[in-house]
């Protein structure tokens, strides 16, 4: 058997059985890694040294007749956005090419706790700016699928190690679909939760109100389980929910008798590619043929959501960033005066879309255009979540393609910035008004993998891994492995 | 008589008595060594992220209810952003659109006259970290150095309307201010530690004109002397230039204490800060229940003491401004007076002697040994006479420096005064045999030759005569001699 196609819960099984240990599970991950990493370039930094150390002790646990965690001993990835102690996070960018995190962020401690093991640091688009992962100021990522075509962006490199087999499990952020995009160009799970769910303590911020963590993975059981893990409140970042976390794994029921599903219009009249349409309206027939009932509705904004979001996330990326200065860490590129070495570092230290962006943010922020573009922006923001608010009315959730098209090639839309963002039209309203929405793989079409996305209300997280669960129960279309060696 | 006028605003840092962060658990305390007290939070390391310090939304409202404002009861904060490594984040956490107090204002009284004194709003924001120069300023020295240790600390900042129109008034304006921010207990204060600072927005115009002239702002001032000195200067160099047929021009000009001159600093030509919301940390939501209860919690404030001083206690009004002038004061004043209730003496001894000691030996009263208990003591013994007033005044000396009973010092300097006649009449009788030229002065008439003679009796009793006594006596027994 692949352990390195194996889901997290069947590789916890193995382990409880006793029939491999977390230390020759661990092995076999950097062994994998090693022969397929070359041609898919998913990681930044591999912690070879601290995952072996971190397994050994998870076997030691488990010797000792300790009760551990579904997680232990399961190796996982954690995107480089994302701090972890004494390890390099770079946000794939050259202005913190050398950072060490002083601590973990919350959601690497808690999975830390939990026993799950590190084995590396993925790549991403520069501060996840981007739809592609060609934005990163070290290494282009590859699709497991086709190597000539891009993973996806932001957390590509994340999307591409769970479907290489290099990963059983990893940890991404979404501000713009930068979990789910990926994870339907490279045919894996990817979740982003309700905003607040998960704590972002650690996350490098790009646009504060818009980012959120989330995981990727095989199936939607192991999502489950990790959402069990990460989600919770945090007393040290305020915007983290004081809700009760309830036990996702009580979501996986094969069952969507009586669920009302929406299709809403303004996703399915969009440029979407025609054989895409058709996987998702198999997965429709499917879910209707299961006992779900799905009827058309409306959110009628949807046309602005990718300009509001792009105004707001630019305009909060200006600030977020403008820490980077090299007074204190990362890069620093002296000068004669303080200004000038500001300057220096930042133009030597920014890949060019990042400073597309922080200037982009600073002129709509700016006096002239604030009330123009800002003020506007946040006032669509306001619509585009009074649609969903209608919405939840008719149906329990919403069904929708998760890109508009299959993977695309690398380099035909590197500079087209505004045609990459673009990418991300049906992923960004769920962002914008703070949704959970879920992306999980439906067939293959020209060998590229097609995903499909569920959206829900706040904190409706159980619903939608209830009806992915069910597909996935009823339905060969989910479970895709690329032909890679 | 000048035929402009000048209208001064000023803008006032308070550093909130909080024992942490605004925004994280590092401690507030002044001094300690640098980047010492910081942490990923008021570092702005990537990933941090703050959470709001409740007591420093409390000293807040209660600085804003001090000054007569008006309590928001939903208020968020707002990112300033500019670059400057003193600032970690790139930006400032503050608050921009909505001040959690607003509308108010203070009384001062400036050369006998009362004068209001509007403030716009009192907002919550952090302070930055402090920079050392390795030579004049940031332009002219090789390399700088920043301490984040200040990064963080709450600051409330107060902007005054322009209803300044002197330096004098703004000094009595800065004096008020400190004096209730200190009764209410939200800060220490000092300017001298930096918990207080002080910047001031200066612009003239004709007598008569409504319209506002160009301002400049003022930075640098050091002290409340400073800031008088500061405006003073700039209202003069800006009558000239307009005198000069010049323009003012808008920019931040720095006070050079030891030259007694503002320089251009930079030109303030309006930063842009593009202010938006502060994401990352709660909004405040304050119920008016709230706010009461806060309200509830502040003391009687320097105003309104000042009135129960002089309307229940009869003080004049000018030692009951002196007295409410600062907290520790009113307090040891109330001690005292608890004790011993005559009001005008107890204040003659706290604005003489108390304040004179205070000043030589630069001290705080919270340093100085002298207890209220104790000068109660004290002030009972020279009104039954045991000591003399002058001999009071060394007690005093000695207790406030080694915080002494004064009966026991009494006791050990043997001070106790002589008030008994049958002891004294020995001395009297050698000093007047020994300054015949005296006695015979005083009876023919000279009554100031009886001071003399009540001074040589003070000096052969070692200042331990009750002078009151030696007066009758001599008269006494000079008249019997006649």
């Amino acid at each position: 058997m692949q352990l390195s196609t194996l889901t997290v819960h069947q590789l916890s099984e193995l382990m409880a059985q006793k029939e491999i240990s977390s230390v020759e599970l661990t092995n076999a991950y950097l062994e994998r890694i090693s022969k397929v990493e070359e041609k898919i370039q998913a990681f930044i930094t591999i912690t070879k040294e601290e995952a072996l150390a971190q397994a050994q002790a998870i076997d030691k646990k488990r010797m000792q007749g300790e009760e551990l965690s579904p997680l232990a001993g399961i190796p996982m990835a954690v995107s480089d956005n994302i701090c972890t102690e004494g390890i390099k996070t770079t946000c794939a960018s050259n202005i913190l090419y050398n950072y060490l995190p002083p601590a973990d962020a919350t959601v690497v401690a808690r999975l830390k706790q939990a026993g799950s093991v590190l084995i590396g640091k993925t790549n991403l688009d520069e501060f996840a700016m981007g739809s592609s992962t060609e934005y990163s100021a070290l290494f282009k990522t590859k699709n497991p699928f086709a190597l000539q075509a891009v993973p996806g962006g932001s957390n590509g490199g994340a999307a591409a190690a769970v479907a290489a087999g290099e990963t059983a499990f990893a940890l991404g952020s979404d501000t713009a679909g930068d979990i789910r995009q990926p994870a339907a160009f490279c045919g894996v799970v990817g979740f982003k939760p309700t905003y607040g769910h998960v704590p972002r303590t650690g996350l490098v911020s790009y646009a504060s109100s818009l980012d959120q963590i989330g995981p990727l993975a095989r199936d939607i059981t192991d999502l489950a389980l990790i959402l069990n893990a990460i989600c919770g409140h945090d007393s040290k970042d305020s915007t983290s929910a004081t809700v009760e976390v309830p036990d996702f794994q009580g979501s996986l029921v094969n069952d969507v008798r009586g669920l009302k599903i929406g299709l809403p219009k303004e996703y399915f009249k969009a440029e979407i590619a025609p054989p895409v349409a058709a996987k998702i309206q198999e997965a429709i027939r499917q879910l209707e043929d299961l006992g779900a009932v799905c009827l058309e509705v409306s959110l009628p904004h949807t046309e602005y959501a990718v300009m509001a979001h792009y105004t707001i996330s630019c305009a909060e990326a200006s600030s977020n960033l403008a820490r980077y200065d090299g007074v204190r860490y990362g890069l620093r590129v002296e000068a004669e005066d303080v200004t000038s070495m500001f300057a220096k570092t930042r133009g030597q230290g920014f890949g060019p879309e990042a400073k597309k962006r922080i200037l982009l943010g600073t002129r709509v922020l700016s006096k002239e255009c604030y009330d123009k573009y800002y003020t506007q922006a946040l006032k669509a923001r306001v619509l585009n979540k009074q649609d969903f608010d209608r919405v939840w009315a008719q149906v329990d959730c919403l069904l929708t393609p998760a890109t508009l098209t299959t993977a695309f090639k690398i380099g035909d839309k590197e500079n087209d910035s505004l045609a990459m963002y673009l990418s991300n039209y049906c992923a960004i309203p769920a962002n914008l008004a703070g949704l959970p929405a879920l992306v999980l793989p439906f067939g293959l079409v020209d060998g590229m993998p097609v995903g499909l996305q569920l959206i829900g209300n706040h904190f409706t997280e159980q619903t939608l891994l209830r009806v992915g669960y069910t597909l996935e129960r009823n339905t060969d279309q989910t479970c895709l492995r690329p032909a890679l060696a | 008589m000048s035929k402009y006028e000048a209208v001064i605003g000023l803008e006032v840092h308070v550093e909130l008595k909080t024992a942490t962060k605004l925004f994280c658990g590092c401690s507030t305390e002044f001094g300690k060594e640098p980047n010492t007290q910081v942490c990923p939070v008021c570092l702005g390391l990537p990933g941090s992220t703050g959470v709001l310090n409740k007591k420093a939304v409390e000293l807040a409202t209660k600085a804003g209810l001090a000054l007569n404002c008006e309590i928001g009861t939903y208020t968020w904060f707002d990112r300033k952003n500019y670059f400057y490594p003193d600032l970690p984040k790139g930006f400032q956490i503050s608050q921009f659109f909505r001040p959690i107090a607003y509308n108010g204002y203070l009384d001062i009284e400036v050369n006998g006259q009362k004068k209001r004194i509007r403030i716009t709003r009192a907002h919550l924001e952090e302070d930055p970290g402090k920079l050392a120069h390795a030579g004049e300023s940031i332009t002219t020295s090789s390399a700088s150095f920043v301490d984040y240790n200040r990064s963080g600390i709450p600051l409330i900042e107060i902007v005054s309307e322009p209803d300044l129109r002197s330096g004098e008034e703004a000094k009595a304006y800065l004096e008020k201010l400190k004096a209730i921010l200190e009764y209410a207990g939200v800060s220490d204060v000092k300017m001298e530690q930096g918990s207080l600072r002080c910047d001031a927005n200066v612009s003239v115009r004709p007598i008569g004109s409504t319209v506002l002239g160009t301002k400049t702002e003022i930075k640098n001032m050091n002290s409340f002397r400073a800031v008088q000195r500061a405006i003073e200067y700039e209202i003069e160099r800006q009558i000239e230039l307009l005198e000069d047929g010049e323009a003012v021009i808008q920019e931040t000009r720095g006070w050079v204490e030891d030259k007694g001159i503002t320089v251009s600093m930079r030109s303030k030509e309006h930063p842009d800060y593009r202010c938006f919301v502060e994401h990352e940390i709660s909004a405040i939501e304050l119920t008016p229940e709230w706010i009461e209860k806060v309200r509830a919690s502040l003391p009687e404030l320097p105003d309104a003491r000042k009135k129960r001083l002089v309307e229940e206690l009869g003080l004049p009004a000018y030692d009951a401004g002196v007295i409410t002038s600062s907290l520790a004061l009113a307090e040891f004043f109330d001690a005292v007076y608890e004790k011993y209730p005559d009001a005008k003496t107890v204040s003659n001894w706290i604005m003489g002697e108390l304040l004179r000691l205070l000043n030589a030996r630069n001290v705080e009263l919270s340093e100085a040994k002298i207890t209220p208990a104790g000068l109660a003591k004290l002030l009972e013994l020279i009104k039954q006479g045991t000591i003399s007033n002058n001999m009071g005044k060394k007690v005093f000396e000695l207790m406030f420096e080694e915080g002494k009973d004064p009966e026991q010092i009494v006791k050990e300097k043997g001070m106790v005064q002589i008030s008994d006649e049958g002891q004294l009449t020995q001395i009297l009788t050698e000093v007047i045999a020994q300054n015949p030229k005296s006695v015979a002065d005083f009876q023919s008439g000279k009554e100031q030759a009886i001071g003399f003679l009540v001074g040589q009796v003070m000096k052969a009793t070692k200042g331990q005569a009750n002078p009151g006594v030696v007066n009758k006596m001599l008269r006494k027994m000079l008249k019997k001699e006649e």
